[in-house]
């Protein structure tokens, strides 16, 4: 099937400074994409040139086969800004009507509020919400018409840990039924689980872009093993098998991933002297920094 | 008008409603109208004009101060409080288009402001005619009163937009929404005046003075009002540059204005990248 967003390197200069060079990014019906990065790395650009609010200097954006900011376009995309806020003497049964009538489809207002959580503030002015249930209130306009594409930027910022498992759950519901989600985050341990494939934006440079595990295998990050034994014992183990003493009951072991096994071989033959060995393998956290880090090209 | 367009308007209509926008601006209106129809209706006996004559008289001095601030008063965050919110990029990202917003958010704003226009005027007006009598004349000076005073309303109200989507946020389109006030109500007429008392009646004051005054839409709406009544050209006591000028001038020019603010707006609305 064709792309729901298709990205070809677009640049974007603001003044003297570029602002996005060269990215690629493509995201299929039904693909959750994680696009990561530092403040001012360029990800809420990014989602601005794809609404069209801003122009590009190169390269060329379709939505759909549609050129970002056309009717069609704006159609199919639904949006979730940055911490959104709306006009507090509304309700939020008035302001998702307004979206619904904006949008042009025909809209079960008080379901949508429903299924983000809201129904119990429908009819309170949104004022009085927190910030939580504002940011709920934007994720129920980014369901309605079952869009083609979703951007979401930082759509679990404010929420509790609850929320942000509905969010997901949400997400998830809405890559089902075949929407392309773009979801813009800091929140790496939350992307790491919920989203297909991960993007890392460095100073309007992509330099990261691929599945979870196979970017794990390019960067091949050690892999950290924390053996705890007999106290008596653990400075000679430690001499032993290479290991870099840590506290007084256990030491830490760093390979890359294709030595682990070994390793865990050697750490095994030593037999009753080992009581415990935990494994922590490298983590999206890792991987982020690695990929970003200024002196990598 | 596209159903967009009629959903935005609703909804801040709406807005103004909910916020008592409307309520406190019709409330001014009103009081303010009544304060000077019964405070200035002292010369009546004098000038040999019914009492709504010198209503709209005194009305109308007090309309080119009041419609652009009440005007002014509601547009200046009409697109830097969206700015501010976050709310504009989000608003964007629906189908309407920027001209298609923008008159909605006119069309609510300029029903509101004349709401308070016929509701203050017309009770002044009512009870001016109740208690000192009324003519045709200046029954139709009423209706000029308030049609005139709708459009330099329209002219704010765009001007605002302007200002608004200029100004970044609201903080600042307040400030510039105060200073664009004072300079067409106030300083623009201080200058004028500077300018006619160096000139000493020279060639200025013959004919280049009038132009400049009536090309100032506050102006304009003075000029047509006391212009097109002789009774209250007398009560106002304002008649020698409106009588230099043909008649159409200060129609035209309040008829133009509304035209000319909101091709700024759109322009500079445009321009807006949220």
């Amino acid at each position: 099937m064709d792309n729901s967003l298709l990205i070809k390197s677009v640049s974007k200069f603001r003044g003297k400074v570029q602002v996005l060079n060269d990215v690629d990014l493509t995201v299929a019906p039904g693909e959750r994409l994680a696009l990561l990065g530092h403040n001012g790395a360029g990800k809420s650009t990014l989602i601005k040139t794809i609404l069209g609010l801003t122009a590009i200097d190169q390269g060329s954006i379709r939505i759909c086969g549609a050129a970002p900011g056309t009717s069609v376009a704006r159609q199919t995309t639904a949006f979730l800004p940055e911490s959104v806020s709306f006009h507090p003497a509304l309700t939020g049964r008035e302001q998702l009507t307004l979206f619904a009538r904006l949008s042009g489809f025909p809209a079960d207002v008080p379901g949508l509020l429903e299924r983000v959580g809201l129904s119990d503030a429908l009819d309170r002015r949104i004022g009085t919400y927190s910030k939580g249930m504002r940011q709920r209130l934007g994720l129920a306009q980014v369901l309605l018409g079952k869009p083609k594409l979703a951007l979401l930027d930082e759509p679990t910022s404010g929420l509790d840990p609850i929320s942000r498992q509905d969010l997901y759950t949400i997400i998830d519901e809405l890559a089902a039924q075949g929407t392309a989600v773009l979801i813009a985050s800091h929140a790496l341990t939350e992307v790491e689980a919920r989203t297909d494939r991960i993007a890392i934006l460095r100073k309007g440079i992509k330099v990261a872009d691929n599945t979870l595990s196979a970017l794990s295998a390019e960067a091949d990050l050690p892999t950290h093993l924390r053996i705890t034994a007999h106290s008596d014992q653990i400075d000679q183990l430690a001499q032993q098998v290479g290991g870099k003493r840590v506290n007084g009951a256990s030491f830490e072991i760093t390979c890359s991933a294709d030595q682990k096994m070994a390793e865990l071989r050697h750490i095994a033959a030593l037999g009753d002297a080992i009581v415990d060995i935990s494994m922590t393998p490298p983590r999206l956290e890792d991987l982020y920094r690695y990929y970003s880090r200024e002196d990598r090209q | 008008m596209t159903p967009r367009t009629l959903a935005i308007a609703q909804t801040e209509l709406l807005i103004l409603r909910r916020n008592r926008w409307l309520f406190m601006a019709t409330l001014i209106m009103v009081l303010f109208a009544l304060a000077l129809t019964f405070a200035g209706s002292a010369p009546t006996g004098s000038l040999g004009v019914d009492m709504l004559t010198v209503s709209v008289a005194s009305m109308t001095t007090l309309s080119v101060y009041l419609a652009p601030l009440l005007a002014l008063m509601m547009s200046f965050d009409a697109i830097s409080g969206d700015v501010d919110r976050g709310s504009l990029s989000l608003l964007l990202s629906y189908p309407p288009n920027r001209g298609e917003i923008l008159l909605g958010k006119f069309l609510s704003h300029l029903a509101a402001l004349s709401f308070a226009m016929v509701i203050g005027f017309g009770t002044a007006g009512a009870l001016a005619a109740w208690s000192g009598g009324a003519g045709v004349d200046s029954l139709l000076a009423l209706a000029r009163l308030i049609a005139t005073s709708i459009l330099l309303g329209a002219v704010f109200i765009a001007l605002g937009y302007t200002v608004s989507s200029l100004a970044g946020s609201s903080t600042a389109a307040a400030g510039m929404s105060a200073a664009l006030w004072l300079v067409f109500v106030v300083l623009f007429d201080l200058g004028l005046l500077g300018a006619v008392v160096m000139d000493q009646g020279g060639t200025f004051t013959q004919s280049i003075f009038p132009w400049l005054m009536v090309a100032n839409p506050a102006d304009a709406f003075r000029v047509w009002n006391i212009a097109a009544s002789d009774a209250v050209a007398i009560t106002s006591g304002m008649t020698g540059a409106a009588s230099a000028l043909p008649g159409w001038a200060a129609p035209v020019s309040l008829l133009i204005w509304p035209i000319i603010g909101l091709t700024l707006a759109y322009i500079s609305f445009g321009r807006v990248e949220p």
